[in-house]
């Protein structure tokens, strides 16, 4: 099921919900400052919430993170995590734009607009990560990612705190790696290293 | 070229005619939602293509209405963002107070939900009579929704929640009469509101506001365009008005922001500077 990997990726997108803090700290504090491509996550979080998450998994991690700003442009070793209460997408050339569209699978941010948005934007090369959650959210753009030639890994729904957004992708496609939290580094290290 | 680059293509020629038919300007609106927002229109328009939509689009003023309907429509709540309308209440007031009369300018109040948050909030601070809200959008259908100041009950419980958590003095109840399914907002709080159809990205300014909310409306425009808008918005506001934008809509980096201070972090309320700095003139 491993696919021809020889290409050299523009993004990663990750979508999470509940057990996000946990999942994300575990994620992103395996990859290095230096890590090749931007990330972009959306991880549900109340309408009120302010940039905690952002600060604190930046004082935790190597790899910069910090709250999408609209019109910023996405750089190299730096993940960018979805405002409260915006869905977040990407424009051709590679800027960030918010919207306050409504919310989509109940939520907002929505990963799948993230997704969907991403993969109009990077088609092929572009990784889409789905960790622990609940609902569904997420799913119908990792597939679209899969249509669009991308890599999709899931979070092995045994591993994953809540398991339904996992489990619900992987009824949607067969994604490309299903791993566990603690392999995931390494996979995405190995597939965004490997020279094309 | 891609099934996606044809899209684009598709985009652009039916938003160039758009303009040219109707006047409505969607060129300079970010690609990401206004694509979304177009797709989404398309799949349950009926039609295969962009393409084929184009030419009975730019015909049937009907159709075309319910694109614009697609592409325009923003979700709105009363109080939402409860802490911006605290914040408004107990740092920006206090400046209101000081007019004998305030002129309020609401750009993009869609359904009109947080025009009538904030004509609520001035009675409640005694303002009562001596203010005007103009509450703008380009959607001509909003505006008379937002004319009608009704709602679905259901909605009722989680305005009363941000009411309550905008530090609403009063009892939200009070504000509406329930009818069967709806909530028909007090005719008292439409008294000093103007509803109005304005195109931000074409039309001219407005006289001189004390009071310029603009809430992610801006987000959906690309920088060139959100420049003209925010150049807009400070010819029609007075010196020591307030500029009020969206939780993650910042003055950085953009023309106007010399002559604005930040009135409190991650709120985006504005002042406008009283003193112009001399231009040195050549």
């Amino acid at each position: 099921m491993r696919k021809n990997c020889s290409r050299q990726f523009k993004a990663l997108v990750i979508g999470v919900s509940t057990g996000g803090v946990t999942a994300l700290k575990h994620l992103l504090g395996g990859l290095p400052a230096d890590f090749p491509i931007p990330v972009l996550i959306v991880t549900h979080i109340t309408p009120d919430s302010d940039d905690g998450m952002a600060v604190l998994l930046n004082s935790l991690c190597s790899i910069r993170v910090k709250e999408a700003d609209e019109l910023e442009c996405i750089t190299s070793g730096t993940a960018y995590l979805a405002p409260a209460n915006y869905h977040l997408l990407v424009e051709r050339g590679g800027t960030l734009a918010l919207s306050i569209d409504p919310p989509v699978n109940y939520a907002r941010p929505s990963v799948d607009v993230l997704f969907e948005s991403a993969a109009d934007v990077f088609g092929s090369e572009l990784i889409g990560v789905i960790l622990t959650g609940a609902g569904s959210d997420g799913s119908k753009g990792l597939l679209k990612i899969k249509e669009y030639g991308g890599v999709t890994i899931v979070q092995n729904p045994a591993d994953a705190e809540i398991d339904s957004m996992p489990r619900s992708a992987l009824q949607l496609l067969k994604a490309d790696y299903v791993v566990q939290l603690r392999e995931l580094p390494q996979t995405l290290l190995r597939l965004v290293l490997e020279k094309p | 070229m891609t099934p996606d680059e044809i899209i684009d293509v598709e985009i652009k020629l039916l938003l160039e005619g758009v303009y040219q038919v109707y006047g409505f300007d969607f060129r300079e609106y970010s690609e990401a939602s206004l694509r979304r927002r177009l797709i989404q229109w398309l799949s349950i328009s009926g039609f295969g293509t962009l393409s084929l939509a184009q030419s009975p689009l730019l015909r049937d003023r009907g159709l075309f209405d319910t694109l614009l309907r697609g592409i325009t429509v923003n979700v709105s709540d009363m109080f939402r963002d409860p802490s911006f309308f605290k914040a408004i209440r107990e740092q920006v007031v206090p400046h209101l107070l000081t007019y004998p009369f305030i002129k309020i300018w609401h750009a993009g109040c869609s359904t009109g939900e947080e025009a009538y948050s904030m004509a609520i909030l001035l009675h409640e601070v005694g303002l009562k009579g001596r203010f005007r809200i103009y509450a703008t959008d380009i959607n001509e259908e909003v505006i008379h929704k937002a004319q009608k100041g009704i709602y679905p009950l259901q909605e009722m419980q989680r305005f009363t929640r941000n009411y309550q958590h905008s530090g609403g003095t009063g009892s939200f109840s009070d504000y509406y009469t329930a009818r069967y399914d709806h909530a028909i907002l007090s005719p008292s709080l439409q008294e000093n509101i103007v509803f109005a159809a304005h195109n931000l990205t074409v039309d001219t300014d407005f006289g001189e506001m004390n009071l310029i909310l603009c809430r992610n409306v801006m987000i959906y425009f690309k920088q060139p365009l959100k420049e003209r808008v925010l150049s807009l918005l400070d010819t029609s506001l007075m010196p020591g008005g307030f500029l009020c934008l969206g939780t993650k809509e910042s003055l950085d980096h953009r023309n106007i922001s010399g002559r604005y201070e930040a009135m409190m972090p991650r709120m985006q309320i504005y002042r406008k500077r009283y003193a112009k700095k001399l231009q040195q003139t050549v």
